[in-house]
């Protein structure tokens, strides 16, 4: 597109619409970063494309002044790809929720990452289905009661990052909405990175499933349960930055910085993949004694080709080695003959 | 010796051998020299399911049809005058096809003990030994063994070798029937341009067979079909999946739009993506994603982008996609989505044929989801067919189905072709966004045929959000309301209605106006209903033939078309599903004839059934 970029504010982004979702509702927060983070992003509004499934947070596309899509249920990563691999020129973000990008929609988020169109999936978790009123979600603690698990969910539940890493995503991070600076700063940060962006926000369901992540997003308990990832810098965290997380072999142990020194300490480095690993592994239960922390922030990152990309070479290989297609020699081929 | 040459009107070969032999190929080659000499053609390979089923036995076997005739002709011929029996079990499993006096080609090295015993034939049976083939004329050769000899010095170990044994068929039955081999020579030349020996052997062993016939004391007669007296012009062959696929490319550029397959492997469809993917040059992007419903979610998603989006399967992948195309349907956004119809329900008979897929098409989906659907007749006809498709869905902003089958899809026909310039340019409704200040444009806003313009992204200030929730008229944005609700169905329903004004009248194939039986087909039983129609009309009887294309909405003449006649008969290889929407939508008590053996119709069931009919 050659037409300028306008200045945007934030606002520039809302919609006629009135908002929908519950009042008190982490969604809210969400939307406002958005807004704010494409206003910056150097990207005309007409260039941009949401695309969403179903859930609470699929309504999005209908908040954003941009073109959008409200797709159906689970299929927004699907709906994406073909959007991207024919318009690789658009800036994309597939909104999405646990529910619908993680079980219905399962197939086709690993198959995003593995190919790595060059989009934003930003997959609100709130650890429940919310639009269908209360039942549990893949994401939901094992033992959860809900509506349709009376007696506690038997689930395992799903590892967001770890699934996405394991189906080869170029980008995965972790956010909170509940810290709004910290999830502008990863969403600008996914919005700039060449390949599928992997963005978890642990998102309050404060009807159906409230203070799910209260333990990692309060002031009395988060300093000890979060890590908060610098690139480059130690992993410390604790009330009195304390405490940090140092690499004994491959095992990621929490030390105290009485004891050790910040050199002594992993130094965070989004693009290496086998700390990425553990990263996204230190996926403990906060209640369990000596619980690793969790870490927010780019847990990690790679360069590699973008599908589109890779599609449009093709393309213009053909073209090189076969020359500009000519309909009446396609449809001739190679072997005629004539009827006098 | 003196040899004699026989002419004959029409000639049906049934190439039959284990799925390794090769037949297919046998059978495709046969087919390209006979078309090339002028022969009208109709071709129509069986195969089983399985890629590689047990060597030797019935399940295994491979077979592939071909009609070729001085006269033109539309179906690949009901009986067979000559069945090439690699082995047992290729004998065993179409005998019942062959004519009384046909005549059997049999390689006896595939009637040993073993393949006997694997064919399932009693102990001590042998079909070539016993006198049950005596209403056959029956040419032993022993194949394998002559390929061995010929191809001796060859430098290929006896596995090769042996895998040339068609070659030696298809040399021998050229020589039977009058045609050169240069064709083959050419394809085989090409094939193997880069393995010499092989090359060199299946040449040889072509002109093995060939020669073996041209001296051999006891062939003695060889059969002329002389060059058919089709209509002048440029011929090629064609085979109907590759025609669909062509066609989807033309359609694309007579519209100016990229074009997006997105598909996921399915017999009998996948032949339309391998050679869409063969054509990048044409810009045609082709997307094989991870299952069904991300095949046609990404073709929707390709065409909000404002590209041509296709998706193409078979019916358990249609069922898939079902959710995804009421999507399509309340975005009423062009989408193509081909269904290349197999024996069903479920897994079904994927490499059989069937025409059930049709109250699918047209009903099945949740809500009120009316959607167009077209189907393609002949293996020609799937190019100008799936056009149409595609032209509708374009210029009516619809999703529409295109039926085609298994029959047309692997069968192929001499086609005279169209220049692309013959073929009318398509028209997209694309939004003019010069036309509008941000606050007016609503992107359901219809014009008089009730279709909405195409914004695409990238569009200044024509940005909106459209999703599968109902949506309010004009606004498009999200509507609960119930009288809303009940206007958007009517108006969906309305805007297909609307597309009987834009296609054709239907017309009668042959036949009077007005008369005893009109035949009213759909679909890939053209040919058998051409066929036996042709025959009954030159005996004298009052019957005419027509054949809908255009299924969902029919052509408005539809209703007096089937008036002027006395009775309705309605053949489809299904359980009766055309002769019931047809019942409900008109008066008119139109009477079934079905099939459901996942084979088509042969012109003499249906003649015969129509005789019935025209004499009670």
């Amino acid at each position: 597109m050659t037409t300028q970029v306008p200045e945007y504010k934030a606002k520039d982004f809302a919609t006629d619409q009135d908002v929908r979702w519950c009042p008190g509702c982490g969604d809210y927060s969400i939307l406002k970063q958005m807004q704010a983070v494409m206003a910056d992003a150097g990207i005309r509004k007409e260039d941009t494309v949401f695309v969403s499934g179903i859930g609470c947070s699929s309504r999005f596309p209908y908040y954003m002044d941009t073109y959008g899509i409200h797709s159906i249920h689970g299929r927004a990563t699907a709906v994406a790809s073909g959007l991207k691999a024919s318009r690789p020129d658009l800036n994309v973000w597939v909104i999405t929720g646990d529910g619908d990008s993680l079980s219905i929609g399962g197939n086709h988020l690993i198959h995003l990452l593995r190919r790595n169109f060059d989009l934003n999936i930003l997959m609100f978790n709130n650890e429940i289905y919310g639009l269908t009123k209360g039942q549990y979600s893949p994401t939901s603690p094992k033992g959860q009661v809900t509506k349709s698990t009376p007696m506690g969910s038997l689930d395992f539940p799903f590892n967001p990052a770890a699934l996405a890493l394991g189906a080869s995503s170029t980008f995965v991070a972790r956010s909170m909405d509940r810290d709004p600076k910290h999830m502008r700063e990863i969403l600008a940060a996914a919005s700039n990175h060449k390949g599928t962006s992997f963005v978890e926000v642990y998102q309050n369901c404060n009807v159906f499933n409230d203070g799910a992540f209260a333990t990692f997003t309060e002031k009395a308990t988060k300093t000890e349960t979060t890590i908060v990832l610098e690139e480059g810098q130690p992993l410390v965290f604790g009330q009195e930055s304390d405490k940090g997380i140092r690499l004994n072999g491959m095992k990621p142990e929490i030390v105290s910085l009485a004891d050790f020194s910040k050199e002594d300490l992993w130094i965070h480095d989004s693009k290496d993949l086998g700390k990425a690993m553990l990263l996204t592994r230190m996926f403990d239960d906060p209640s369990d004694e000596n619980a690793l922390p969790r870490p927010f922030g780019i847990m990690y990152q790679e360069d590699r080709y973008c599908y589109e990309d890779a599609m449009n070479d093709q393309l213009d290989k053909a073209l090189e080695i076969k020359g500009e297609g000519d309909l009446d020699q396609l449809i001739r081929g190679t072997n005629t003959w004539v009827v006098d | 010796m003196t040899k004699v040459t026989e002419k004959k009107q029409d000639v049906t070969i049934l190439f039959a051998g284990d799925s390794g032999d090769g037949m297919q190929l046998t059978g495709s080659l046969f087919t390209d020299t006979t078309a090339l000499y002028g022969n009208d053609v109709s071709t129509f390979p069986n195969f089983p399911a399985e890629i590689r089923a047990p060597q030797g036995t019935v399940a295994g076997v491979s077979g592939f049809k071909l009609h070729f005739a001085s006269m033109d002709i539309f179906t690949p011929g009901d009986e067979v005058d000559v069945l090439v029996s690699m082995n047992a079990a290729a004998l065993k499993a179409n005998l019942d096809q062959l004519k009384p006096g046909g005549t059997i080609i049999a390689n006896i090295t595939g009637f040993d003990k073993k393949n006997l015993r694997l064919a399932k034939y009693e102990d001590g049976e042998n079909p070539l030994l016993d006198k049950s083939l005596d209403k056959y004329r029956v040419i032993e050769l022993d194949i394998s063994k002559m390929t061995r000899e010929a191809l001796v010095d060859s430098g290929l170990g006896t596995k090769e070798i042996d895998r040339c044994k068609n070659m030696f068929v298809l040399g021998f039955l050229f020589w039977m029937y009058n045609r050169p081999l240069e064709n083959t020579i050419k394809f085989i030349q090409a094939k193997f341009a880069k393995k010499e020996a092989i090359r060199d052997a299946n040449v040889k062993s072509l002109k093995a067979g060939y020669y073996f016939g041209d001296t051999n004391e006891t062939f003695t007669s060889r059969y002329e079909v002389e060059s058919a007296h089709l209509p002048s012009g440029e011929y090629r062959n064609i085979m109907g999946n590759q025609a669909t696929a062509l066609g989807v490319i033309v359609a694309a550029k007579k519209a100016r739009l990229d074009l997006f397959y997105g598909s996921y492997p399915i017999t009998p469809a996948s032949d339309i993506l391998h050679e869409l993917a063969r054509h990048k040059n044409f810009g045609v992007k082709t997307f094989q994603a991870e299952d069904e419903i991300a095949a046609v979610c990404a073709a929707i998603g390709a065409s909000y982008g404002g590209a041509l989006g296709v998706t193409a399967s078979s019916g358990p992948g249609i069922a898939l996609k079902g959710e995804a195309i009421g999507l399509a349907i309340m975005l009423e956004l062009p989408l193509l989505i081909i269904n290349v119809q197999r024996g069903g329900p479920s897994t079904g008979l994927p490499t059989k044929t069937e025409q059930s897929d049709l109250f699918q098409a047209i009903y099945g989906r949740n809500g009120e989801a009316p959607m167009v659907v077209v189907s393609a007749s002949s293996p020609s006809d799937c190019f100008e067919t799936v056009i149409e498709a595609a032209r509708i869905s374009i210029e009516h902003m619809v999703p529409v189905m295109y039926l085609s089958d298994g029959f047309i899809a692997n069968g192929s026909e001499p086609w005279r072709f169209p220049s692309a310039d013959s073929i009318d340019a398509i028209k997209p409704r694309k939004a003019d966004p010069s036309k509008y200040t941000e606050q007016d444009y609503l992107p359901y806003k219809r014009n008089a045929d009730l279709v909405r313009e195409w914004a695409v992204p990238g569009m200044d200030g024509l940005q909106h959000r459209v999703g599968g929730l109902e949506k309010e008229n004009e606004t498009g944005n999200v509507s609960y309301d119930a009288h809303n609700h009940e206007l958007m169905v009517k108006l969906r329903q309305e805007k297909v209605n609307l597309v009987a004004e834009a296609i054709p009248e239907q017309t009668l194939d042959q036949g009077e106006a007005s008369g005893k039986v009109l035949v009213l087909g759909w679909g890939s039983s053209y040919g058998a209903i051409k066929t036996a129609v042709r025959e009954l009309i030159a005996d004298g009887h009052s019957v005419s033939h027509a054949h809908i294309r255009y299924m969902n909405p029919f052509p408005k003449n539809l209703g007096s078309l089937m008036q002027q006649f006395d009775k309705v008969i309605i053949p489809e290889i299904n359980n009766g599903q055309l002769v019931h929407i047809i019942n409900a939508q008109y008066e008119v008590r139109a009477i079934p004839f079905n099939k459901v053996q996942g084979m088509p119709f042969t012109s003499r069931e249906i003649k015969e059934r129509l005789a019935e009919e025209l004499n009670g």
